[in-house]
């Protein structure tokens, strides 16, 4: 067996430069993009003054010198002034990360909840009813466009049935539809998968001497069934995590929800580098992280992935 | 990354009886299959045909006819058979229109993200070493954040138009077919018969085109078609967020946007174009399933 520290040490070096690569790719696109200062003024600013907000900003530099500068700030934790609302970019994201958490990970956790005990379910009854209209409904959530579900939601839910409010962010009423247009993809998938899972090791000769020795079916569940199926279920479950950052920008769009999701892209539209930066690298460093996490999880669990 | 999980695994797949049962039952074309082809072949000939079948111009505004349910004889004495939209559009003959966009977008998008991406993966598989390593990191970095981000960075800086839109979407999948392919050359590439090709003198170009593309085609047909359902509804997305196609140009995430102000008192002018999207996506991915399942089970693992 190969040592652990080489496979840590690896994969380590592997999330640092994915890391780079999306800053990197951040920083070039966002000042391809045009210059921000026109936006900042009003239209008839003389020159003079144009001249003195980009050198304010450090936009007059040269590029190669505009990137040393962003690296060397990264690697201090420091973002930036948002060049939109005038306070460290950082501290602008970190007020609306708190939106887009709460969303995410109800979204997650419902999605998650709901998911595992459905595809169980389906597996067990396969081929009856329940299991076709479970797996037709989780292809629905697996294909339908976040965007429109979300507008399909906010139809029949909020202006049909009145049952919660069609945007904003406020009390639990406030979060169910949101919550639910984001987690259906990956309701839809984690169902999906448990299901295939699950069917799998059902059909194993393990599975066979447990009930073979007439271990009741719930205990050949519990013990046997679930705890084989775990690992792929955990694999999709840190992938989905990115599914669902990049599913927040349609929902928070939909929903008026004011998450990172929404300032990205309002940011964006504003030229506001630093804030858009910010985003992106958190959401980058969030999602390689829950991934590096899986990675070892998944390196303990199977020592055979390691070497491979 | 859409629908890449199986529907079902065999649990008694290990069985050969049970095994050469279940191929045999993959082999019949479940109805679902064939509605989606049928579908799918509709959506093209509507799209190719579309001047002809649609009743109307589906730019040609109607300020009297504004917000009209569906109907078979509107104020104007035309049938709306979808209603007419805030400007009083014909929705039908919008949505007959937008299928132009979304298939034209979607085949384009496929075609440019499976040339690069098949190129690439090729490549890795190929010279292994650094390429691979550089290739596979890009991949990562790639899938490491919500491209949609990126996607609305690079058309905001130039301009929402169809070749950008191409292009982005293209650059979007072009990981899918990259990791495949290479996965599959490192494969094929220790094999006897590339082996020998060398050996007696093959070049590394006629490796590629002669003996690892005919190899790996059906895998790229079944990613293909997966990815053709997610750059249409890609596509739609930008199109909602405004980076898409422009109006007056009728697309289906544009329209679904343009009824979202008059969802209460005209449900109809989001709806129609939303389902439609729907279906096509849930159609066209459930065929991708069904190919992948007939012509390569090993992909299901990807």
């Amino acid at each position: 067996m190969r040592g652990f520290l080489p496979f840590l040490g690896h994969r380590l070096f592997r999330a640092f430069i994915a890391l780079w690569l999306v800053s990197t790719v951040v920083f070039v696109v966002m000042r391809l993009s045009g210059d921000p200062v026109p936006l900042l003024l009003p239209p008839d600013a003389p020159r003079s003054e144009i001249f003195r907000v980009r050198a304010e900003l450090g936009l007059d530099r040269p590029l190669p010198v505009q990137y040393g500068v962003f690296l060397a700030n990264l690697a201090r934790g420091d973002f930036g002034r948002s060049i939109h609302f005038r306070e460290p970019a950082f501290n602008v994201v970190r007020d609306y990360l708190a939106a887009t958490l709460e969303l995410g990970l109800t979204a997650f956790v419902l999605a998650a909840l709901a998911a595992v005990p459905i595809g169980l379910f389906s597996a067990m009854r396969r081929n009856t009813a329940v299991d076709h209209a479970a797996m037709g409904l989780a292809l629905i959530g697996q294909s339908a466009p976040t965007f429109f579900l979300g507008i399909l939601f906010i139809l029949l839910l909020s202006l049909k049935a009145d049952l919660f409010p069609t945007s904003g962010r406020g009390d639990w009423r406030h979060l169910v539809l949101p919550a639910l247009t984001l987690g259906a993809f990956t309701m839809a998938s984690i169902a999906r998968l448990t299901r295939s899972a699950v069917l799998e090791v059902l059909g194993a000769d393990y599975i066979r001497t447990a009930r073979a020795k007439g271990v009741s079916e719930t205990w050949v569940v519990a013990k046997h069934t679930l705890k084989n199926a775990a690992i792929p279920i955990v694999t999709i479950t840190g992938l989905q995590f990115g599914t669902l950052l990049g599913g927040a920008v349609v929902t928070e769009t939909v929903f008026s929800w004011p998450g990172i999701g929404r300032l990205a892209i309002q940011s964006i539209y504003n030229r506001d580098y630093p804030v858009v930066q910010c985003t992106v690298f958190l959401a980058a460093l969030m999602f390689i992280v829950i991934n590096f996490c899986i990675d070892l999880i998944y390196g303990f669990l199977d020592p055979r992935i390691r070497s491979g | 990354m859409a629908s890449s999980i199986p529907a079902s695994v065999p649990a008694e797949a290990a069985r050969p009886a049970a095994r050469a049962k279940s191929r045999a039952r993959r082999r019949r074309l479940p109805w679902l299959v064939v509605a989606g082809l049928g579908f799918v072949g509709l959506l093209t000939v509507v799209a190719l045909a579309a001047p002809l079948i649609a009743p109307q111009d589906p730019t040609r505004q109607s300020l009297r006819g504004r917000l009209g349910a569906p109907t078979v004889h509107g104020t104007d004495g035309r049938a709306h058979l979808l209603g007419t939209d805030h400007l009083g559009r014909d929705v039908l003959s919008r949505v007959i229109y937008g299928s132009q966009v979304s298939l034209l977008v979607g085949f384009a998008a496929v075609v440019v993200g499976g040339v690069l991406g098949s190129a690439a993966g090729i490549l890795a598989g190929f010279s292994r070493g650094r390429m691979d390593a550089v290739i596979m990191t890009l991949a990562d970095a790639q899938l490491a954040f919500p491209f949609i981000l990126l996607a609305i960075g690079i058309i905001a800086v130039l301009g929402p138009s169809f070749p950008t839109l191409v292009v982005v979407i293209g650059l979007s999948g072009w990981v899918a077919y990259a990791r495949i392919l290479r996965a599959q050359t490192l494969a094929l590439r220790s094999r006897e018969f590339v082996e020998a090709v060398h050996g007696l003198g093959g070049s590394t170009t006629r490796i590629v085109l002669r003996h690892v593309l005919p190899n790996v085609l059906s895998s790229l047909v079944v990613i293909a078609t997966l990815e053709l359902a997610r750059a249409i509804v890609l596509e739609a997305t930008l199109s909602f967020l405004g980076l898409g196609i422009q109006p007056p140009t009728p697309s289906w995430g544009g329209m679904v946007q343009e009824g979202r102000e008059y969802l209460d008192s005209a449900w109809w002018i989001s709806t129609s174009p939303g389902l439609v999207l729907m279906a096509t996506s849930i159609v066209v991915s459930r065929t991708g399933d069904w190919l992948r399942d007939l012509l390569d089970p090993t992909l299901r693992g990807e």
